[in-house]
This record gives structure tokens, sequence and C-alpha cells, in this order.
């Protein structure tokens, strides 16, 4: 246990210079902005002397490590910088836009946790086979596919042609009047489950299904590519073939002793590919007008509204190393064999 | 003997090829993929030849046709502004296939010296080289080129370079680990011994032998830079109007995507196909000349 916490100990301390990284990066790329900071702060045709006064509140009069430090200073405050569109903080936004994103995420992530996991499974059982050829393709189709187009798809077909589900949005317009939900947690289909508000849980739920499966469709594909390799991999190993050999019952063999040990790859993938999935939002979440993260930065995008745009990827890579960070401890803690 | 050496050194590496080639050509998945990308490569080339309304998929509007639906004469039917779809995903596969390559070219053409570099000093250089690949990593690459498009101004020229930034350290580490393996073999001992200079080795003796993973992993890159070039596209941050462009094209058809299913359709047709391409070659690519992934 100690060894654990000095490990905890260890990755925290790299984090910290990850963290300074990626502050140096995004502080770079704000200042190569083309246009003047305080141009773009003002709005179209300002007077000098407008422009000279917004310098100095914006501290652009200072040498750049100054500028960095008070940059650092704003971070290390929850200060993520102003919205040049809305003028509210981009933070406040951001959480206010979080859970919804992260409600579709998780379910995306979940969906393609099961599918992935049970397809590589499958077709590492069944190498080489008509099943294993046709997993195969399957997941290679949900890595070519781009996730814009597969959502515009999914609308015409469920929505256009079929009629039974919903074109967009978190919830249907008619349930968000007549039996809204309470905010707790922020994800709609938890809130309304625990307040038993059954109207707007399976509306919430319909409205989850497409977007869902199309943020899911990318992940299902790599997460299945890397469960069929590490599974022919261990199915070689000396353990499983002697469990085979002495008669335990196949599924067994394959569920609690191959499986468990082809977790950590598979997990692994899985958290980059939840945290990536951030980025799928931008797309997703325009298509079927979903109100999370991803519509505010595109809609941010659109404008220029370079403030958001930086906040946005902070946060994108603060999720993303974070997210590698947890994984990597619940690994630690799930297989005896990694040594710290 | 020395002869006799080189040889039999020879004919041991055209087996290898042999057999790699065999398991190579045994995939049909793989054939398939070959044969996508070829006639990728040829549909661009002969554009202008193949697209039945050449100047119509380069952008010139013909607004009296607008939005017509798939028919005898179009097959893919018409855009809002009267422009032939099967055109202009012809030519748009020229933008795309361009784009791919020379964000490719950049990204090998700076991470792979570098890994070299990296892997070939060690110590203080590589601790530095790596420090700085592992800070761009730190960020999702998709996610970092949106935000430094965003900032540089949407167009085709910035969407490459916003792209290759958070690309090259695949490369980087990818021909560093292929160095360090490579460093204590004894052709390069030998050549150290003789007085090469580091440079000559580094670039004449070790980045032959580290070509074979890097062209690999550049087809398989290939497909996924295509995928995100058509989502700056979609974004309005790639490809302007009217230059055509897959991406750029669903983002317009989205709004009649309910009525004139065949606009946004057709250039996602397209880029899957594209994309499915280039992954299913360098899968193949991949098994057939990685030893240990050959059953």
């Amino acid at each position: 246990m100690n060894k654990f916490l000095r490990y905890i100990g260890r990755r925290l301390a790299l984090l910290i210079l990850v963290l300074i990284g990626l502050s140096i990066i995004t502080f770079t790329l704000a200042r190569i902005v083309p246009s003047d900071p305080a141009a773009v702060y003002l709005g179209p045709r300002p007077r000098p002397e407008q422009i000279a006064e917004i310098r100095i509140k914006l501290g652009l009069d200072k040498p750049v490590y100054v500028q960095y430090a008070y940059y650092l200073r704003d971070l290390l405050h929850g200060d993520l910088g102003t919205s040049i569109r809305t003028h509210q903080p981009v933070l406040k936004s951001i959480l206010r836009f979080l859970p919804a994103s992260f409600e579709l995420m998780l379910t995306a992530i979940i969906l393609a946790l099961i599918i992935g996991t049970l397809l590589g499974v499958a077709s590492a059982q069944k190498e080489n086979t008509l099943i294993d050829h046709a997993d195969r393709l399957f997941a290679v189709t949900g890595v070519s596919l781009p996730a814009f187009w597969l959502g515009l798809l999914f609308q015409l077909l469920f929505f256009r042609w079929l009629g039974i589900l919903p074109l967009g949005g978190r919830i249907d317009i008619y349930v968000s009047l007549f039996s809204p939900i309470k905010h707790i947690t922020g994800f709609y289909v938890i809130d309304s489950l625990i307040t038993g508000n059954w109207v707007a849980f399976k509306s919430s739920i319909l409205h989850l299904i497409l977007p869902g499966i199309t943020l899911a469709a990318y992940s299902t594909g790599i997460i299945m590519r890397m469960t069929r390799a590490t599974m022919l991999e261990i199915n070689r190993e000396d353990y499983i073939v002697a469990a085979r050999a002495a008669g335990i019952p196949e599924r067994t063999v394959v569920f609690k002793y191959a499986l468990k040990n082809a977790m950590a790859p598979t997990l692994t993938t899985a958290g980059l590919a939840f945290a990536s999935m951030l980025t799928a939002t931008f797309f997703i979440e325009t298509i079927f007008y979903w109100p999370g993260v991803g519509t505010y930065t595109v809609k941010s995008i659109l404008l220029n509204d370079y403030p958001v745009i930086m906040a946005v990827t902070l946060v994108g890579a603060l999720l993303y190393v974070l997210v590698n960070l947890v994984i990597d401890l619940v690994l630690v803690f799930l297989d005896p064999r990694i040594r710290l | 003997m020395k002869r006799l050496k080189k040889n039999f050194y020879r004919g041991g590496r055209l087996k290898e090829y042999r057999r790699s080639l065999h398991f190579f050509l045994k995939n049909p998945l793989t054939i398939l993929g070959l044969a996508i990308v070829i006639s990728l490569i040829l549909i661009s080339i002969f554009a202008s030849q193949i697209a039945p309304y050449p100047e119509q998929g380069r952008g010139i509007s013909s607004v009296k046709d607008r939005l017509l639906s798939p028919n005898y004469e179009r097959l893919f039917g018409t855009d809002n502004l009267g422009r032939d779809i099967l055109s202009r995903v012809i030519f748009g596969s020229r933008v795309s296939l361009k784009a791919a390559v020379v964000v490719i070219l950049i990204v090998v053409v700076i991470g792979t010296p570098l890994g070299i570099i990296a892997g070939y000093f060690g110590g203080k250089i590589d601790e530095v080289i790596m420090r700085m690949s592992d800070m761009v990593l730190a960020f999702p690459s998709l996610l970092l080129a949106i935000a430094i498009v965003a900032i540089l101004g949407p167009s085709l020229m910035n969407a490459m370079i916003a792209l290759s930034v958070p690309w090259w350290p695949w490369y980087t580490r990818l021909a560093r680990s292929q160095t360090i393996s490579l460093r204590e073999r004894q052709f390069v001992e030998a050549a150290r011994a003789v007085g090469v200079s580091n440079f000559k080795i580094m670039f004449r003796h070790i980045l032959p032998n580290c070509l074979t993973p890097i062209i690999v992993q550049a087809t398989l890159d290939m497909g996924y830079i295509i995928l995100s070039l058509a989502g700056l596209g979609f974004l309005g941050l790639g490809t302007q109007p009217p230059t055509p462009d897959w991406g750029v094209m669903i983002s317009k058809g989205r709004s009649f995507i309910l009525n004139q299913w065949w606009f946004s359709t057709f250039p996602g047709v397209a880029i899957f196909i594209t994309v499915l391409g280039f992954n299913l070659l360098g899968d193949g690519l991949a098994e057939a000349l990685n030893p240990k992934r050959r059953k």
C-alpha cells in the first residue's frame, strides 16, 4: 500500500509537469492569434486610445513571461477567460454544458465497451472463420465512418423514413414543458429516474439512442481490435492451454481466466477513447442539436471566440491526462502483476 | 567469401519479401483495400476526364438544375447550386488525397529525423525531444488541430499545418524505438569503427532500416488524416468553397438531409470508402511485414 501511495505521488508530480506543458502550449496558441487580442476584445473599429487602455487592462503591454505568469495565476484561480460572444466566464458555461456531454459520452463508452469486448472475444475464439472476418469488417467499418455523416444517415433512416426516433435534442419539448426534470446530477436519464418522472425518462432515453450509437461507433471498432489482439495472444499462453487441457469449461476459461487478463489493454484503449470523445461531440452534438460542450464550442469557433476555444482545448487535454491517470491507477489495483 | 555472404544475405532477404508478399496477397480484405486505393489515385488523376460535368466539379454553379434527385443523367443528383454531385465527389478526391499526402509527408519529414536523433544520441537530447513530444501527445490530436486552425484562420493550408502539429510525435516515437534497437547492431558498430560520421550512420544506415514500420504507419494514418480533414471541412475550418471538399459538401447538405438525402449521402460514401481502403491496406501491410502478427 505504501508503494501504491508513492506511485500515486510520483504520477501526480508528473501530472503537474504535464499541466505546465499544456498551459504553455495553450498560452502560445492564444498569443499567435494573427489579429491583436485587444482588437478582438473591442470589436470592429475601436479608437486607438481604447486599444491602449484595453492592452494595459489585459496585460498585453508587459513582457511575455509576465503575461504567462498572469495567465497561470488566472488558471489557478479557475479563471479560464471571458467569452467574447456571451461576456460570461467560460468556466461557468463549460460546467453548465458538461453534464449533457458527459451523459452522451458515458452512454457511448458503455455501449462501445460491451459490444467491442464481446465482438473481440468472439472474433478471437473463432479466429479466421466467417464470424471473425465479419467482426473485423465491422470493426474496420466503425473506424472508417465519418461520425457526422453516420449521424445524418441515422436521422434520415430513423426519423424521416421510419419515424421511430427523434431528430435531435435531449428531450421532447412538450415533455420538458409539462413534466420538467428536476436538476440534480444534470444527467437527464438519472435525474428523471430518481424522481420517478417516467415520461421524461422515456423521452431522454429515446433521445440518447442515435447520438449515443453514433458516438460509440469509432470506439467500438478500436476496443474490438484491441480485445481481439490481446485475446489471441493470451489464448496461446501456457496457463490457458493448461486450463483447456484440464477440461475446464470453455466459458470459464474465456471469461474468467483469459478475458480478465485481457482487460488491461482494453481498458486503457477505452479510457483514451472516452477522453477523445469530447472532440467527437463537436460533430455529433451539432448534428443532433445536443446542448452540450460540443455545440457550445462549435458556435464559438464559428464566431472566433478565442477564449472559449482555448479553454475547451485546455479542459479537453486535462480530461485526457486525468482519464489516463485514473485508468493506470485502476489497472495497478486490478492487476497484481504490475510492479510499481 | 564476401560476395558469397552478401548473396546469402540477399537471398534471405528476398525470401522474406516473398513470404511477406504471400501473406499480403492471401488476405482478400487487403486486396480490396489495395484496389480501392489504386482506383482512388486513378480517379483523382483523371478527374477532368471521368467527371461528367468537370466545370461544375470545380465549382461553377448552374442554378436552373438545383437539387435534382439522382437520375440517369445525374447519377448522384445535384446540390443547392445545381452542381453535379458525382463530379464534385470525383474532384473532391483530388483535394482530399493531395492534402492527406502533404500532411503525412510533413509529419514523416519532421518526426522521423527527430526520433532517429533522439534514439541515436540518447541522454539529454533524447530527454528534450521526448518531453516535447509527450507534451504534444497530452492533447487529443483532433482537439489540438481544431484549436490551431481556429486560431490561424480557416483554410486548407492551415488545416494541413494544424493536423501536422499533433501528429509528428508518433513518428518520432516510432523512429526512436527502431533506432534504439538498431544502434547496437553490428553493421552500425562496424560503420562507427571505420570512422563513418554520426550523420551518415543515422541517415544512410539507420534510416533505411526504419522505413518499413514508418510506411505501414503512414498508410494507416492516411485514413485517419482524411477523416480529420473531412471533419475540419465539416466545421468550416478546412477547404473553402467553391473548391470541392467532401466534408464541406456534407456540411452544406445537412440542412437538406431530410428531403434531399443524396446531397450529403454521396460525399459521405466517398469518405467512408477512401478511409476504409487505406485502413484495410494498412492492416494488411502491418500483418504481412510484421512476422509477429502473422499466423
